[in-house]
């Protein structure tokens, strides 16, 4: 009776989650294979949420995964197959955005603002390093001054 | 009736957490303490009927009541009991409820340990906690109401998602939830501080565990979740810059950030006002995590549960709490003059540096989270920001961070010199150094990353050693080991945690640089070898698990002709949910997992078997753990706990202490 059951599950889904790089794709050639890999990593499974087609079980994946071998086998550079699934699918396939046009901003963000953190800070501690030294409990009243003595002492 | 009664008690808390942020902000405003001790027994309350609350609705999954809406969507009665509590919270509902519960479970903490705080700072730290509470009741009781009835209630529930159905997603909300809604308590203080007008040292002791706990429960929860991406997504990844992680990992930057600057307020009463940006921008993130993941405006592999009404209803709170709170801090920061003077060359500056790092950092991953949405809202431009452009534009900023931490964590307070705060850690410097060479000339043409990840990890380790080891001072070794075993709790924390980052950096390097992956199509009985094992596949057999269907394979795992162990990797197919799901079969090593998949049965015989080889993976979550303990360990430091003794003290109740 189980087996009726699983037969007849197999029949009304479509078949279990498929591994992401299928045996068959692999390609004889290990360097030819190993550049795909690496593309496959830079490239959005379109139909997926957040993954790449190198980690995806869709069909749309394993067609751009053949496309991509296909164009490493006619003989195209790593950037000519870049430049031919963009042109396909459009930029939003490229998990790592190019740095162009307002893509720069995304790109320079972390220097920029890193730069004007290092800036400040440095103002900062040359003030610090400057500034004199305030007699000691300042603004707080004998009895505040005590109490915070009192909880401050190990 | 339970259902009703706990419908009723969520509804009372909402009253008492208003109750509970008006009276004692006039309270303490007029200085009458008859309103100001309101707050204490409110949090109480409210914590109680939160908690009333939840066991009802715990009640009714463990109960299988499927009258209730949310029991029917995600329960079922054929599911293990484990999973039908752990279903309370793996939904929308249910787990805005939990936030709650614990959002009002550290209010009320802070009443029962908040005993040696000024009676104003202790009235408004609550109240601004509970007005966090009134916002969130009213999110759910108005948008995402978890006990509505069903007018026709079904014979069985729908189940829960059964990737959901795993002991490792049991508790990995529930941490990561302490963690998120602990910094609610930073931004308490962190507000409070901001009414009453001062911050001072005190100050910066009492919001330090706070932060610390946080810290440690979302260090917790984020290596838990990624340990289950880990085992069960079936390819062994462990990190994915999927907005979701991203939303737990910011406010985890950022609370690392707000730990060390609270240093810099309680010993020498500097960074007053940036440790009080930090307490805000913490939370701030916390409720940005919250918003990403319950709008499902950016979509993720784990977003189970999004709803765009609701993202509006958490886009208003995030505004109304931050805005406010960075609103009051314009006013207030010039009331905020720093005390402490240091050179350049100072523990203090090190501890900026740590703070600039871990800040704009997270920013990073702030900016390449929401580039999409940007890019799409202003350039008119659909692109995507994965995990290649975040490794490229994270990574340097811990690099830097693992390089200078051994240095920066010996310098003096006040003034002090690199040369001689160098000096100690030559040994270890050289040691990491050596380590890297070695790596680097026994992997012949593989990427660096290995090597430079082990000349940070054993910097970090080696360095931490030393830190702690200095600590004891001179003199003969026996007397600085009975002294080691003596140093405060927060000298081992920090030792600790910092080593357990250095493990953790050095094994996701070298998980990365070193791991091994092999596809192939195996028929039953043959043999091949992976990374110098050799995996029998003995045979495929389909198996009824208690409410899934698993088609499993049988692996015979051997090396050098010594037999290791047998794995079971598996594909399963829950009926109820129709999804199917990989459940990998993974052998534990010290220094290597090897990881089996099953897929597919190919055409023309034979099953599609994926075998990973992956060195040091237990590491990284081993030195999460790592750091984690070193925020217990600073925890339990008595200094935290000495201002209860001294008020005993002066009650005339305790001994003196020592």
């Amino acid at each position: 009776m189980k087996r009726l059951i699983f037969a007849l599950l197999l029949v009304v889904m479509p078949l279990g989650p498929s591994l992401a790089v299928q045996p068959d794709e692999v390609l004889n050639d290990p360097v030819l294979e190993e550049r795909a890999r690496e593309l496959s990593k830079g490239l959005r499974c379109l139909v997926c949420r957040n993954e790449s087609i190198d980690e995806s079980n869709a069909t749309l994946a394993r067609d751009l995964r053949l496309l991509v071998r296909e164009r490493l086998v006619a003989g195209d550079s790593d950037d000519e197959v870049i430049d031919y699934v963009v042109d396909r699918y459009g930029e939003y396939v490229l998990l790592q955005p190019r740095a162009s046009g307002s893509t720069w901003a995304l790109w320079a963000a972390g220097p920029i603002m890193l730069l004007l953190a290092m800036g400040i800070a440095l103002m900062y501690l040359r003030r610090r390093q400057s500034a004199p030294e305030p007699a000691d409990g300042a603004g707080l009243s004998d009895k505040e001054k005590a109490r915070l003595d009192d909880i401050l002492k190990k | 009736m339970i259902t009703e009664l706990g419908h009723f008690a969520l509804v009372l808390a909402f009253l008492v957490a208003i109750i509970q942020v008006v009276v004692p902000l006039v309270g303490a405003h007029k200085r009458w303490p008859g309103w100001m001790a309101v707050a204490e027994p409110a949090a109480n309350t409210q914590f109680l009927l939160t908690a009333f609350s939840f066991a009802a609705l715990t009640y009714a999954f463990v109960t299988s009541d499927f009258s209730l809406r949310l029991v029917t969507l995600n329960s079922h009665s054929a599911k293990p009991m484990i999973y039908k509590i752990s279903g309370v919270w793996g939904n929308h509902e249910g787990s805005m409820l939990l936030w709650v519960l614990i959002l009002t479970l550290f209010g009320a903490t802070a009443a029962w340990f908040g005993g040696n705080l000024p009676p104003t700072l202790k009235a408004r730290v609550l109240a601004v906690q509970s007005a966090i509470s009134v916002a969130f009741f009213a999110f759910i009781l108005f948008t995402s109401n978890p006990f509505l009835r069903l007018a026709v209630p079904p014979f069985d529930g729908q189940d829960l998602n059964p990737l959901l159905q795993d002991p490792g997603l049991a508790f990995h909300p529930p941490f990561l939830y302490l963690g998120y809604v602990g910094l609610s308590m930073a931004f308490s203080f962190a507000v409070a501080a901001l009414i009453e007008g001062r911050v001072d040292a005190a100050w910066g002791r009492w919001v330090r565990p706070w932060t610390l706990a946080a810290w440690v429960f979302l260090t917790i929860g984020i290596a838990l979740g990624s340990w289950w991406a880990y085992y069960e997504l079936g390819w062994g990844g462990f990190w994915f810059w999927d907005p979701v992680e991203n939303a737990s990992f910011m406010p985890w930057l950022f609370a690392a950030a707000l730990l060390h600057s609270a240093i810099v307020v309680e010993k020498r009463e500097a960074l007053k006002s940036w440790t009080i940006l930090l307490a805000i921008m913490s939370f701030g993130f916390s409720l940005i995590g919250t918003f990403i993941v319950r709008s499902g405006l950016l979509t993720s592999v784990h977003a189970f549960a999004n709803d765009p009404e609701r993202g509006v209803f958490i886009l208003m709170i995030l505004v109304f709490f931050t805005g406010g709170a960075l609103t009051l801090f314009a006013f207030r920061a010039k009331a905020m003059e720093a005390k402490g003077v240091f050179g350049m060359v100072s523990r203090e500056s090190a501890l900026v540096a740590n703070n600039i790092l871990l800040a704009v950092s997270s920013m990073v991953v702030f900016v390449g989270t929401m580039w999409p949405l940007v890019a799409e809202m202003f350039f008119d431009r659909k692109l995507s920001v994965g995990a290649p452009f975040f490794n490229m534009a994270f990574t340097p900023f811990f690099v830097v961070l693992g390089a200078i931490l051994p240095i920066g964590a010996m310098l003096p307070w006040k003034r002090g010199s690199i040369a001689r705060a160098f000096r100690p850690l030559r040994g270890a410097f050289i040691l990491a150094v050596a380590l890297a060479a070695l790596a680097f000339a026994m992997q012949t043409g593989r990427s660096a990353m290995g090597p430079v990840g082990l000349f940070l990890g054993s910097w970090l380790v080696f360095g931490a050693m030393v830190d702690i080891w200095t600590r004891t001072g001179r003199g003969a070794v026996s007397g600085r080991l009975r002294r080691l075993i003596r140093l405060p709790g927060a000298d081992w924390g920090k030792a600790v945690a910092h080593g357990g980052l250095g493990v953790t950096m050095f094994a996701i390097a070298g998980l990365l640089a070193w791991e091994d992956e092999d596809i192939r199509v195996v028929r039953e009985g043959e043999s091949f070898e992976v990374a110098g094992y050799s995996l029998t596949l003995d045979k495929v057999e389909r198996v009824q698990g208690p409410n899934y269907i698993s088609t499993m394979g049988t692996v015979q795992l051997a090396r050098d002709g010594r037999e290791i162990t047998t794995l079971y990797p598996e594909k399963r197919v829950y009926p109820v949910a129709e999804m199917p799901t990989t459940e990998a079969a993974i052998d534990y090593g010290f220094l290597r997992d090897v990881y089996v998949v099953i897929g597919d049965p190919q055409d023309n015989g034979g099953w599609a078997i994926r075998t990973y080889y992956k060195p040091l993976a237990n590491w990284i979550w081993g030195g999460a753990i790592l750091m984690a303990l070193g925020g217990f360990l600073s925890l339990s430091d008595r200094r935290y706990r000495v201002a209860a003794g001294a008020r005993r003290r002066r009650d005339g109740v305790g001994v003196p202490a020592e």
